[in-house]
């Protein structure tokens, strides 16, 4: 299985942690991951809201990048991997779109065949590729005992077809499931964070995120297991904000599924990024899984 | 449709769906609600989606382009999913917020400012902050939102999950001449 991998700006800083456990279970789980040679920021939102065609030229660059033998795109942030794919179906159906955008990128001395390559989410590789049995065989530390609430977000889910409810997404769920978590199944795990609007509205964001601490701690749940590095900020970065702000007591680790899986998967916990959170997770982990994971 | 939208010729409506891929739906609006109803930002629009769609269908430009809707709106797509017509409530919405800015008609918001302050960085790195975290580099002009962020700017540097600056890619004039020539070719700046 061999893909290019799109790491996005927020992988390298904000969201290490996930970056990290990405390639050490991506490397257990046989999954070669080619990083794409230079490739730069997607542009998030903030592009496609002040220019379209040169929010599809940025990101078209890196599906140029893409080397001639590889004809799948990884990335593990939602809004990468929306903008990649989005991109990329928006040359398919308005070919002379398409064709104003290969002509952006002819100024660079590129070229992008709509098409030519499939964008995924790393969830769905896991999920969809890798399969059940494959991960199963690896679990040598299952999480038995420890709640986990799968958090998905917007923008892997609805926007594209991923082959998953959009509504009420069961692939994380799943995945959880065969690492021997306890699920816990509680209603806004497909709600949205806010995104970027911490930035700018703090109330109105800060209701957002508040609405999915609250009603993942009236599951009981141990932890927040989510798949996008702007969710773990808005939940875990902002976390003692939302507290101040409203009085409430929230204390709940919020991590990436891949930190979940490497830790299943016996990887040491400092490989996978763990330490990073600013709400610990290590605390809640070993009193569940019993003793030391190091 | 074509009829339809042969009709529409120079209105509003007409320019949103030329600039919105999947737009020529808006006409099949039903005004059920289900957008509305599932927006998480629409307690603090002015108003709901199914309430701008109608003044789209108005041509009622003016008071669109000014509305805050477009600034409340998180881009969750549940909108999208859920409209029984198939309309790109989403996309629609990014339109607007292209023909906003373009046209300074917002009021209120730091939304395009922040747009504004992101791609910079892009044009000039290749890469960019972290936008959740956009005001430690607003570290000079805004110095209040730093302290603001108090324990928590700190702890993201200590625990190296933010920066000072982007890392630059290789061929930043590369990437630039391609950014360069999508303005040219869309007419901006
Ligand atoms: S969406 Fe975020 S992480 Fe992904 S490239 Fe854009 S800015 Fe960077
Ligand atoms: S949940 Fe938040 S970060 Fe995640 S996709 Fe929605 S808005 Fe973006
Ligand atoms: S959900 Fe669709 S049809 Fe219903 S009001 Fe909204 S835009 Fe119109
Ligand atoms: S995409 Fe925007 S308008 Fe649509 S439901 Fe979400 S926040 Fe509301």
């Amino acid at each position: 299985m061999k893909f290019a991998y799109y790491p996005g700006c927020s992988l390298e800083r904000n969201a290490a942690a996930y970056d990290h456990s990405v390639r050490e279970v991506s490397d257990l789980l046989g999954i070669k991951l080619q990083e794409i040679d230079d490739w730069n920021c997607c542009g998030a939102t903030e592009y496609f809201s002040q220019n379209e065609l040169a929010a599809c030229a940025v990101i078209a660059r890196n599906l140029a990048l893409v080397e001639p033998q590889t004809d799948q795109i990884v990335a593990p942030c939602a809004a990468c991997y929306l903008n990649l794919a989005k991109t990329d179906k928006l040359m398919v159906d308005h070919p002379e779109f398409g064709k104003e955008v290969n002509q952006c990128l002819a100024a660079g001395g590129l070229k992008y065949e709509p098409g030519r390559v499939t964008v995924r989410h790393m969830l769905d590789v896991i999920v969809d590729d890798v399969g059940e049995t494959a991960v199963r065989d690896k679990v040598v530390r299952p999480l038995a005992g420890l709640r986990v609430a799968p958090y998905y977000g917007c923008q892997v889910v609805r926007p594209i077809d991923n082959n998953d409810n959009p509504e009420y997404p069961m692939k994380m769920d799943h995945l959880l499931s065969w690492l021997g978590a306890e699920v816990v199944d509680y209603p806004v795990k497909a709600h949205c964070c806010g995104g970027h609007l911490t930035q700018i509205s703090e109330p109105q964001a800060f209701e957002l995120i508040r609405r999915l601490l609250q009603n993942a701690q009236d599951y009981n749940t141990d932890m927040i297991i989510c798949m996008c590095p702007m969710c773990q900020l808005n939940l875990d970065g902002y976390q003692s904000r939302v507290n101040g702000f409203f009085g409430t007591e929230f204390k709940l680790p919020i991590m990436y599924f891949t930190q979940m899986l490497g830790i299943a998967f016996g990887i040491d916990p400092q490989k996978l990024g763990f330490g990073k959170e600013l709400v610990t997770a290590m605390p809640v982990l070993e009193a569940k899984l019993g003793g030391q994971l190091v | 449709m074509a009829a339809h939208i042969a009709e529409k010729k120079g209105t509003f409506l007409e320019e949103v769906i030329e600039a919105t891929p999947g737009g020529e739906r808006l006409v099949h609006c039903l005004q059920c609600g289900s957008c509305g109803g599932s927006c998480p930002s629409g307690a603090d629009m002015q108003y709901t989606p199914r309430t701008l769609i109608a003044m789209i269908n108005a041509n009622d430009r003016d008071a669109v382009l000014a509305a805050n809707t477009m600034w409340a709106c998180v881009s969750c797509y549940f909108c999208t999913s859920r409209c029984p017509q198939d309309i790109p409530i989403t996309d629609i919405i990014y339109t607007l917020k292209r023909l906003s800015i373009a046209e300074k008609r917002y009021r209120d918001t730091d939304a395009p400012a922040l747009a504004k302050t992101f791609t910079d960085f892009v044009d000039r790195y290749g890469r960019s902050f972290e936008f959740g975290l956009a005001t430690g580099y607003h570290l000079l002009k805004r110095p209040i939102s730093m302290m603001k962020m108090g324990p928590m700017g700190l702890q993201m540097f200590t625990r190296g999950r933010m920066a000072l600056r982007p890392t630059k890619i290789r061929q930043i004039e590369q990437l630039q001449a391609i950014i360069n020539k999508a303005k040219e070719l869309s007419g901006s700046k």
